[in-house]
């Protein structure tokens, strides 16, 4: 098996991300709360990113920013894509009044910008991890919906799946075995793309103050803890920023390289 | 400037002088395999060919024999990354494989031009016909656009279309697609070209109206006086229209000769194979008392159709027989088909299987009555499911009917593939990775996998070449001399009909016009439809055409 270099970069690059959340513990010098120096220090052998707004270890804080970041988005994507594929396929392969109910509304949901409904649900109801991943995944789900639906409606007319229905299959066996094999080329394109899209929502509503909340910061939270300090030439806040970009285009880079493999009809072989 | 207009030929070069003359003409692409580096391929190899003016080539071979890239040729054309790499094209004396972008747009549309197989898709649908058709002859050959329209309508009388004088008013949607296929053949002669290239025209077309296209073309032919390349893989087709025939294999040629020589008298083996194509013989067995299945006053509409599809359709097959369903398009075969099925339920009567009545729905049947009445589809390409390798999708039914897993459903897999005889070898390959006619014996395993009374044959040999059809219908035959099992054959081709039927039922506009053993619905008094069906099938025979058009008593529905 070849991996191109695009792929393996951004391969490198996720793995990396991935494993510092997983090992945050092992990893980060300082724990993510204590104040261990002056107002931001510059980077040094002591404090390798410097220290933050109130002192704290910037490179700490970063690799705890980076696990919840991945968490949330990763938690809120598995969420959105189970019930939007899920109800999407459902609506397809049911047809008639299912479909009608579920796409109109998703249609309802989809009316109202997504960051503004997060707002509004989230100044209600208390945030806390949970709340949030289930706030943004439920969102998500009605772009994943629409969607799946749409790669599903082209799949139940083919003969293969009327022949499924011939033999007797039920919804399960349609769903799962018909149609989700062969719409998960674009599944999984969408996959990357809406978990940048989590990352960024996550990192908004933080920013906005309604995400995760202090003591404990995503990337989102430490770009507004630090963002006074950009007018002094500070560079603390440009951290997690570079980290959210990063971020994005290499998750976007070994989507794209999935997204070749699996759209091969040999079974990948060849 | 200078260069470029020497390569334009000389217009109207007298009758029987060589028009066009290919030497050793050698045609590549590149190929992309995924994963390995990309690949040239040879797609037409060594062909000359020597077509003097006034006469019809036909070019015929198998789908990926290279006829249409050979066609194409003619006018320095390749589709799609296809390269002219070697040879010599030559109209009208001038070399015109390496000419240049320029000469070539004057060349086209007026020295040579093109009828494409689909005319339904080659017309732009926002356009009036009359300004199609007269396009290239105002731009290309400068006539004026009254003389263009003035020809056109001419031709439109010549090719047979109704209301000549306005149809080109019309839109492509609001003509049928035989009537499209004369006005793109109207297009291709309203310049008057020197060489018009004939691409499958007819191949889409039901037998009764191929007939009439056919003969229109012909007529148009004769009377310009142009010369022609007719591509197509149907001989008998051919046989009508072209002075001269072509023979291709793999972008070789075969044998080149008059068509008497290559219809009558063929020398090379795979010549004489198309030739005889279709001779399967077949023993009619009589009708048993006891039908295994039934369809009785069936009458069906689709939801939202304000006409019936089926109306009053009663027949009935006898077990380890054939029933053939025949008719043009929008008969309402495949529509029977569906009621059966359970897809569509009959608005009035029933449809009764092995001695009880099936449910009208497909939720209210029982497995047994689902696993004993299979179907196969016409295009195998997407009865198949992609993701699925062969030991999967002829697994299922295996699993889903009988409970065999593991070991056992694998040797119960092995021994399907051997009847159907594609090899073990098969098993995990992906349908990507087969041929047309390996993915349709595989869909005819996963139909005998369930141990089936009945399967539903729809049109599953129109898909393919000759040849491989013919394959298909000896194995059919071989599985139901073995398996005891019943085939409701629905197609549109009369040639299969005859090779496999024990009996027959003609379907026109709904009805069954015509319905019994074979015997007696293909021996004559015919009612006129029948008559007219049976008759449109192109025999292998010079002059066929002109017999069938001076005696038949029915004009087709012209669709």
């Amino acid at each position: 098996m070849r991996i191109p270099p695009s792929a393996a970069i951004g391969l490198i690059i996720t793995v990396t991300y991935f494993l510092g959340a997983i090992f945050a513990d092992w990893l980060a010098p300082y724990s993510y709360f204590e104040v261990v120096g002056e107002v931001w220090e510059p980077s040094s052998s002591e404090f390798l990113l410097g220290t933050d707004s109130i002192g704290r270890d910037l490179l700490s804080r970063m690799i705890y920013g980076g696990r919840i970041t991945i968490f949330v988005a990763t938690a809120a994507t598995i969420l959105a894509f189970v019930t939007g594929a899920l109800l999407g396929f459902t609506a397809a392969v049911a047809g008639g009044w299912v479909d009608q109910m579920l796409s109109r509304l998703v249609d309802l949901i989809m009316s109202i910008p997504a960051l503004i409904f997060a707002l509004v649900v989230l100044s209600v109801m208390p945030v806390t991890m949970p709340v949030l991943i289930l706030v943004m995944g439920l969102i998500e789900s009605t772009r994943v919906f629409r969607l799946s639906r749409a790669v599903a409606s082209d799949i139940v007319v083919m003969d293969y799946v009327e022949a499924a229905r011939l033999r007797g299959e039920g919804a399960a066996y349609v769903i799962f075995k018909e149609i989700l094999p062969n719409s998960l080329s674009p599944l999984v394109a969408e996959a990357g793309l809406r978990f940048i899209f989590m990352v960024l929502f996550i990192s908004t509503l933080s920013f906005l103050g309604l995400g995760v909340q202090p003591p404990l910061a995503d990337w989102g939270g430490i770009v507004k803890e630090n963002k006074e300090g950009i007018v002094y030439g500070i560079p603390a806040a440009l951290y997690p920023a570079v980290a959210i970009a990063t971020l994005a285009i290499s998750v976007n880079l070994v989507a794209d390289w999935i997204l070749n493999r699996t759209s091969s009809l040999k079974g990948g072989r060849g | 400037m200078s260069d470029e207009d020497e390569l334009v030929p000389v217009d109207h070069v007298p009758e029987g002088a060589e028009l066009l003359k290919i030497r050793n003409l050698k045609i590549e692409a590149t190929a992309y395999p995924p994963g390995e580096p990309p690949q040239d391929i040879v797609i037409v190899d060594g062909i000359s060919l020597t077509l003097p003016k006034g006469r019809v080539m036909g070019l015929i071979g198998e789908s990926g024999a290279g006829k249409s890239t050979i066609g194409l040729s003619a006018m320095s054309y390749g589709r799609g990354g296809v390269r002219l790499t070697q040879g010599e094209v030559l109209l009208n004396g001038a070399e015109i494989r390496e000419a240049k972008p320029g000469a070539l747009r004057r060349l086209r549309g007026k020295i040579v031009t093109y009828v494409a197989q689909s005319a339904a898709a080659s017309f732009n649908p926002a356009r009036k016909l009359m300004d199609q058709v007269t396009e290239t002859t105002v731009s290309a050959r400068g006539v004026a656009r009254a003389e263009a329209e003035r020809r056109a309508v001419a031709l439109f009388t010549k090719l047979g279309l109704p209301d000549p004088e306005t149809i080109g008013n019309r839109y492509p949607h609001q003509v049928s697609g035989g009537q499209l296929q004369r006005v793109m053949t109207a297009m291709a002669l309203c310049p008057e070209p020197e060489l018009v290239i004939f691409d499958e025209p007819t191949t889409a077309l039901d037998v009764t109206t191929q007939i009439d296209v056919l003969a229109a073309i012909k007529d148009a032919i004769r009377d310009t006086g142009v010369a022609a390349l007719y591509i197509t893989h149907d001989l008998a087709v051919v046989a009508q229209v072209a002075d001269d025939i072509m023979v291709l294999k793999a972008g070789k040629t075969v044998e080149v000769g008059t068509t008497d020589q290559i219809i009558n008298n063929p020398t090379e083996q795979y010549t004489r194979d198309l030739v005889s194509v279709r001779s399967i013989d077949h023993e009619e067995k009589a009708p048993t008392a006891d039908p295994v299945l039934r369809v009785e006053h069936v009458t069906a509409r689709y939801s939202g159709l304000k006409r019936d599809v089926l109306s009053n359709v009663s027949v009935a097959l006898h077990p380890g027989q054939t029933l053939a369903v025949v008719g043009e398009s929008g008969s309402g075969k495949s529509t029977l088909a569906r009621v059966i099925t359970g897809l569509l339920p009959p608005s009035k009567g029933r449809v009764t299987f092995a001695g009880r009545t099936l449910s009208n729905e497909l939720a209210g049947r029982s497995r047994d009555d689902l696993r004993e009445l299979q179907m196969i589809y016409q295009m195998a390409d997407v009865a198949m499911n992609p993701r699925q390798t062969v030991r999967r999708i002829i697994g299922r039914p295996l699993e889903f009917y009988f409970g065999l897993r593991g070991r056992e459903r694998d040797a119960r897999v092995d021994a399907l593939l051997d009847e159907i005889e594609l090899g073990q070898g098969f098993a995990d390959r992906y349908p990507a990775e087969l041929s047309g006619g390996q993915k349709q014996r595989v869909c005819i395993a996963r139909a005998l996998a369930a141990d089936p009374k009945v399967i539903i044959c729809d049109e599953v040999t129109s898909a393919l070449d000759p040849l491989v059809a013919d394959g298909i219908l000896k194995l059919l035959l071989k599985l139901q001399k073995e398996e005891d099992v019943a085939f409701l054959f629905i197609t549109h081709d009369l040639a299969t009909v005859k090779a496999i039927a024990d009996s027959i039922a003609v379907m026109y506009q709904g009805k069954v016009v015509r319905y019994g053993p074979k015997s007696e619905v293909l021996s004559p008094p015919f009612d006129d439809y029948t008559d007219l069906l049976l008759s449109s099938v192109p025999e292998m025979r010079l002059g066929w055409l002109e017999e069938v058009i001076e005696h038949r008593r029915m004009e087709s529905a012209g669709h």
